[in-house]
């Protein structure tokens, strides 16, 4: 367990380790915040009305008394959530369609690298105000506009990574041995691209947290009582009273959890940290050891 | 290049128009009749109703309805705002200029900004370098709508040096309350230009040719110019395109913060009052400038390098 936790670490880097410990943090707040957070996060005694930093109140209270520290708990459920729906049904959508292209190459990479481009070319935030326009603000419309904006950027990264495994030899000596598209893909090439995967899903997880954040921040998905990290930042009574606490704890919030995500995602993705080269080198193409294993 | 020019533009058309079909056609799917926002709460008579949906065209089939609102858009007639009965032509060109000037603006902001970290990263490696890469990886990181409360809080209501909402008469004053939102917008694009920069810098910097021109005794202020920046310019001006088109986009969210006329704060007004005709054609503008801004930043990669124009192909 402990050799583990340190050859993670290891690979990780200092910057990784840092930003999966923060995450960590956080989902752990989410998913116990009913223990942790020591306030109600909804009910506010107005006497705390804008109170500063103080025992019973650690980061402080807003407009109507609420303790900002449990709305903050509390709002990492709904941040969390929706950008971990975006990313699973992108992933669940993408990664099939990126694969087949990747594997059938012709026609059928065409159309869908066709269908990409157009998706590409409108912007995720526009499609989910539209969305938004037509089946009325929450968080299910945005979810669901953002999910299709976001299946090209993780199926076109999936897809090149795929066809680079697709014309290397051991998918055809595999392809020879008489596996068919699903064995190989799926428990070869998926495999062997896993990083990328792991990695990119980490980097679209929080730019999805960004653009959800940006929506409740406009009152189109998660709606103004429920704790939400954007919603709580766009408390402009706050702001515009010269109170930052109320709008800055959770801004620095959303830019910190976002900030460790690209960095983790980068690191799983392959993008070594500086001084990786100089120490060892990485050999052109790392030996497949699930081929080996198939053939024997 | 004129080949390339050509290709370019067929799938501009092409990709405008089935983004027009996806807009119109998405309306269609909307739960509730368009018309029931002439009415509010009140419950209409038939006869209202019906004389409401003939006036709207609503009672038409949808090809019909798509193909005259289709033709009146390259007419110049983008409908009529069902909210306040202005053509939306009117409404729209009020806030344009301002979102224009806006997106310039923080453009501006980006490229000087943005180059210059990137390029100050990649010419002075350790410390500078560090502190730059640092700072980018924060930067890109930073919401618009964040950057915005952050910049309301310190620069307008701390030193009230700024508006922290709405804009001034003039000129002067609709460029002093672009500023904060400019500034807003530029701090993510500022960081991922400057890595872009850095990164092309860089990989030009390690190549043979450059060290060649170096050994020949060129001036480096030379080698720099037409070694170094000419080659890295392709990825730079990916960016800067990818980033204006993006600009656009952010200005839905930056323009509510701050509370600008622009088309953003038009959008997310008519979204609210359900005004579907100006909700479609300010959608279409938008897909329009990003899709624009694409495009036009292959082309001027074609300009920039040569070797783009023989293949035709840039992706």
């Amino acid at each position: 367990m402990r050799t583990t936790l340190r050859k993670a670490a290891r690979t990780l880097g200092r910057s990784g380790t840092a930003s999966a410990v923060l995450l960590l943090v956080v989902v752990a707040a989410a998913l116990a915040a009913p223990l942790l957070a020591p306030h109600d996060p909804n009910q506010g005694n107005l006497l705390d009305a804008y109170g500063g930093p103080s025992g019973a109140h650690l980061l402080g209270s807003d407009g109507i008394g609420r303790d900002i520290l449990s709305r903050l708990v509390f709002g990492a459920r709904t941040s969390l959530l929706g950008p971990a729906l975006v990313v699973g049904i992108s992933l669940l959508v993408g990664v099939p369609l990126a694969l087949a292209a990747s594997w059938y190459g012709g026609w059928v990479d065409a159309v869908v690298a066709r269908v990409f481009d157009l998706v590409y070319a409108l912007p995720g935030l526009l499609l989910a105000v539209l969305t938004v326009a037509l089946f009325g603000p929450g968080l299910t419309p945005a979810v669901a506009a953002l999910s299709v904006a976001y299946v090209p950027f993780l199926a076109r990264i999936v897809r090149a990574a795929a066809r680079q495994q697709r014309v290397s030899p051991y998918v055809d000596a595999l392809a020879v041995q008489g596996f068919g598209m699903l064995r190989i893909t799926g428990r070869h090439i998926l495999r062997n691209i896993a990083p990328v995967v792991v990695g990119q899903a980490a980097i679209a997880f929080g730019y999805a947290l960004l653009d959800l954040a940006s929506l409740s921040y406009l009152g189109l998905a998660v709606q103004a009582p429920t704790p939400d990290w954007g919603v709580m930042v766009s408390d402009s009574d706050a702001l515009l009273k010269g109170y930052w606490l109320p709008v800055a704890a959770p801004g620095v919030l959303i830019v910190l959890t976002v900030l460790a995500l690209t960095v983790l995602g980068a690191r799983i993705s392959g993008d070594k940290p500086p001084g990786y080269l100089k120490r060892r080198r990485r050999s052109a193409a790392p030996p497949d050891r699930t081929a080996v294993g198939a053939a024997a | 290049m004129g080949r390339l020019l050509v290709r370019r533009l067929g799938g501009l058309a092409t990709t405008l128009l089935l983004s027009s079909l996806v807009i119109f056609g998405s309306l269609y799917l909307a739960p509730g009749s368009p018309e029931n926002v002439l009415f509010g709460n009140r419950m209409p008579t038939a006869a209202a109703r019906a004389a409401a949906r003939h006036r709207l065209h609503l009672d038409q089939p949808l090809p019909v309805r798509y193909w005259d609102w289709l033709t009146g858009v390259l007419h110049g007639d983008l409908g009529t705002s069902m909210v306040t009965g202005q053509p939306v032509a009117d409404r729209i060109g009020a806030g344009l200029s301002t979102t224009v000037l806006l997106v310039a603006m923080t453009m501006v902001l980006v490229v000087v900004v943005g180059l210059a970290m990137g390029l100050a990263a990649a010419l002075l490696p350790g410390r500078v370098d560090a502190a730059v890469s640092t700072l980018t990886s924060v930067s890109v990181t930073v919401p618009p709508f964040v950057a915005s409360t952050l910049l309301i809080s310190v620069f307008a209501v701390r030193m009230g040096w700024f508006p922290a909402s709405g804009l001034g008469e003039g000129l002067g004053g609709r460029i002093d309350g672009l500023v904060l939102p400019a500034c807003a917008m530029a701090v993510l694009s500022c960081g991922f230009l400057g890595r872009v920069t850095r990164n092309a810098v860089r990989e030009q910097l390690e190549r043979e040719h450059v060290q060649t021109a170096l050994v020949r005794g060129l001036p480096r202020l030379v080698v720099l110019r037409t070694h170094v920046l000419r080659n890295a310019l392709a990825p730079i001006v990916t960016a800067v395109g990818l980033l204006t088109a993006g600009t656009f986009a952010s200005t839905l969210v930056v323009e509510s913060a701050f509370a600008v006329p622009g088309i953003g704060q038009l959008t997310i007004q008519s979204v609210a009052q359900k005004d579907f005709p100006v909700v479609q054609a300010v959608a279409l503008l938008l897909v329009g400038a990003f899709v624009v801004c694409n495009a036009a930043s292959d082309l001027v990669q074609a300009v920039v390098d040569p070797r783009l124009r023989e293949t035709g192909s840039t992706s």
